[in-house]
């Protein structure tokens, strides 16, 4: 049975996650998602989430060395933390337009790598918030709203 | 249609059933590339795809689809059907190409994403 989320305090979450580890790539967004259904958020809000998080961590595990996702969850609003060690994003207008990417052959074969991830997560998000130095990393601010609490 | 039917209707072998081949699916949605899957997909959809590799499965399960279809004869390896068992989602294997895996779920009256679902996809933008 479903809690409503209001009764649960705030809470947050860590993952470390690995460059081209493709065994474990998606481990943290799968265990978010558990997480927040088994809070008894909405689904539309949790699948909202799940999504901006698989992006974020899949371009974590493709693009950088390494990195962490926290997630601080409350009743009121989702917010995700992507930060990694890695090439930073030289030109985010560029690397906010669809369709493009730096993703290597490789990683295109695995079906990923078509310059959609990060507009997908603004799409998903509420707010979207990207620092980057290039040739020292990238943070992703994701908040996503719970507004029909 | 039942994901049995649909079973019937692609020849296909259940490769896991996850005990969910009686579940009602409301439309379906063919492609081959990850990324497309995150943006264009929605909850409770068939997958029809020629990728056969657990970024598949881990996809599906982030996107609450509710089957997959891997056409072309891709069988998947061993750890991909063990993750599906995992994750509970059922998993058939077609001979038939992508076009023709899709084209019969339609003629059959499966529709596609973009007519059944515009509500909820409108919803997210």
């Amino acid at each position: 049975m479903n809690k409503d989320p209001g009764d649960e305090q705030a809470m947050s979450l860590e993952f470390s996650l690995e460059s081209l580890n493709f065994i474990r790539a998606g481990e943290a967004s799968s265990e978010l998602k558990q997480r927040l259904n088994k809070l008894g958020f909405r689904p539309e809000l949790v699948r909202r989430a799940a999504i901006a998080a698989y992006e974020a961590e899949m371009n974590v595990i493709i693009h950088a060395e390494k990195g962490t996702m926290k997630v601080e969850i409350t009743p009121a609003r989702l917010l995700v933390l992507v930060e990694d060690e890695g090439p930073g994003i030289s030109n985010i207008e560029q690397a906010m337009q669809e369709g493009f990417s730096t993703a290597s052959e490789a990683i295109r074969e695995l079906g990923f790598g078509a310059g959609m991830g990060l507009p997908n997560i603004k799409r998903c998000a509420d707010d979207l918030e990207i620092q980057s130095t290039p040739g020292r990393g990238t943070r992703l601010k994701i908040t996503i709203n719970n507004e029909q609490r | 249609m039942k994901l049995s039917e649909i079973q019937q209707i692609l020849e296909a072998e259940v490769l896991v059933a996850a005990g969910n081949m009686d579940q009602e699916i409301e439309m379906a949605f063919s492609a081959d590339l990850i990324s497309d899957i995150l943006v264009m997909c929605r909850e409770h959809t068939l997958l029809l795809t020629g990728m056969a590799h657990m970024q598949v499965i881990k996809t599906a399960e982030i996107c609450d689809l509710a089957a997959v279809v891997f056409v072309r004869g891709k069988r998947p390896g061993q750890e991909v059907i063990d993750l599906a068992e995992k994750k509970g989602i059922p998993v058939l294997l077609s001979r038939l190409t992508m076009y023709e895996s899709s084209g019969l779920l339609f003629s059959a009256g499966l529709p596609g994403i973009s007519k059944k679902n515009r509500t909820s996809q409108e919803g997210l933008e």
